[in-house]
């Protein structure tokens, strides 16, 4: 028998495969957040778009809200506050929300750009040739505007993507959470951080360099 | 369906220690920022001007900064580092972390803001009888200066905003503090809103003053 235990063990090639496990985690929370928060971003820039001053004066600061206070005090809160009105959310469901909302503050802007990028009369000329309102919206506007604000799109997703490591503060454990739990057991914060590192930069950077040539090429 | 009765005492009586946390808030986003521009403008400059080893370490720089979480960044720092015998104080960290971050991100803007500038001005300055160091700090920088206020701006709210992770590694700003406070008398939900309120304002009062400034700097 062994005279000591040890709590610590060195790096293991297993350890590879829990932080793999948790990259997909990672992954799985940014696409479910992006995906709801590009969808109510979308509905939101169109209401600021065609609502004027009325949405101005009250969607408005609601979504300034959440764009100016940092991103780990909504977590906190909302995870408190969520109990208080007797919801049981994991950590993965209050992360979800509060990053999809988070999301759909910065997408508002974005998709309202996207629709004044879009000259007037284009439009008319698309109503005038007898199409209706939401085929004007769907054939018209989307291609032309999405185009235009496709770069910022992809910036901010991968924005989310990479804010969503401040969920592991609610314990949820994405790729963070688990470099630090892995960091606890074998004390070697180097090697692991840098693992770590690199599938965030093997998660965003390659994405990032395709939005960029594509900006390219379509401003050619 | 809602028996949770709400102290907001405790918190107002803490209220002052909130407030002088939120000043090294304002400090540490400040300080961030004055090292951002300055490596950020170096690196810009590097990656336009150099090649070889210092061009590869600008590129690395500025991708890694803008391809990994901020929160990563900062434990990198924090633990990464401390495993190889380089121990810093939790604020030398932030500020290390934050300062990483924002020069990465100011130098695609710089760079940007080099490139909407026509070379021919430089040569025009140098044909005058400038040296290269007085053209650029007399006619390049303070039109880059004007092309980037906007994003400038930006980037020292998400200074502020970023400055709330410090919290994770034990460093008494607003939301380290908040925490810190909380914890004693488990009012984390008080806590917390307040906290948001600070950073709301905080992040308005930025914003408000910069749009100010810019009236009174580009006025002509």
């Amino acid at each position: 028998m062994e005279p000591t235990m040890s709590f610590f063990s060195g790096f293991q090639p297993s350890d590879v495969l829990y932080l793999t496990e948790a990259a997909w985690r990672t992954l799985l929370i940014s696409v479910l957040s992006i995906s709801i928060g590009t969808f109510l971003g979308t509905i939101f820039g169109w209401m600021m778009y065609e609502g004027k001053w009325a949405a101005a004066l009250t969607l408005g600061p609601v979504l300034d809200v959440f764009r100016s206070v940092p991103l780990i005090i909504q977590l906190v809160l909302f995870y408190n506050f969520a109990p208080i009105i007797g919801l049981n959310l994991d950590p993965f469901l209050s992360g979800v929300v509060i990053l999809s909302i988070y999301c759909a503050s910065l997408m508002a802007n974005i998709a309202r750009g996207g629709m004044e990028a879009v000259d007037p009369p284009m439009r008319r000329a698309a109503r005038s040739l007898g199409m209706s309102y939401w085929q004007d919206l769907r054939y018209v506007v989307l291609p032309i505007g999405g185009r235009a604000v496709f770069p910022s799109w992809v910036g901010v997703a991968l924005g989310v993507m990479k804010d969503s490591a401040l969920v592991s503060v609610l314990g949820y454990v994405e790729l963070l959470k688990a470099s630090q739990i892995l960091i606890t057991r074998t004390q070697e914060p180097l090697l692991i951080l840098t693992i770590a590192g690199a599938f965030y930069f093997a998660l965003s950077y390659p994405i990032s360099r395709y939005a960029a040539t594509l900006e390219k090429r379509w401003a050619s | 369906m809602f028996d949770y009765n709400f102290h907001w005492r405790p918190v107002l009586k803490s209220l002052p220690d909130l407030l002088a946390a939120g000043l090294t808030t304002l400090e540490i986003a400040a300080l961030s920022m004055v090292l951002g521009i300055i490596f950020g403008l170096g690196l810009a400059l590097i990656q336009m001007h150099m090649r070889g080893p210092l061009k590869w370490l600008a590129s690395a720089w500025i991708e890694l900064a803008r391809n990994t979480p901020a929160l990563f960044q900062l434990f990198f720092f924090g633990f990464g580092l401390g495993a190889v015998g380089i121990h810093m104080s939790p604020y030398v960290i932030v500020l290390a972390a934050l300062s990483f971050n924002c020069a990465g991100y100011l130098a695609e803007n710089f760079r940007g803001g080099f490139q909407a500038i026509p070379n021919t001005q430089i040569r025009a300055a140098r044909s005058l009888g400038m040296t290269a160091w007085q053209s650029y700090t007399r006619i390049i920088i303070p039109q880059v200066f004007r092309i980037v206020y906007h994003p400038l701006t930006n980037q020292i709210v998400w200074a502020v905003l970023m400055s709330s992770l410090g919290m994770l590694v034990g460093f008494r700003e607003l939301s380290g503090e908040t925490q810190a406070l909380a914890s004693r008398t488990y009012r984390i939900f008080e806590y917390f809103a307040v906290t948001a309120v600070i950073y709301y304002m905080v992040v308005k009062i930025i914003l408000g003053s910069s749009r100010l400034l810019a009236t009174r700097l580009f006025r002509y």
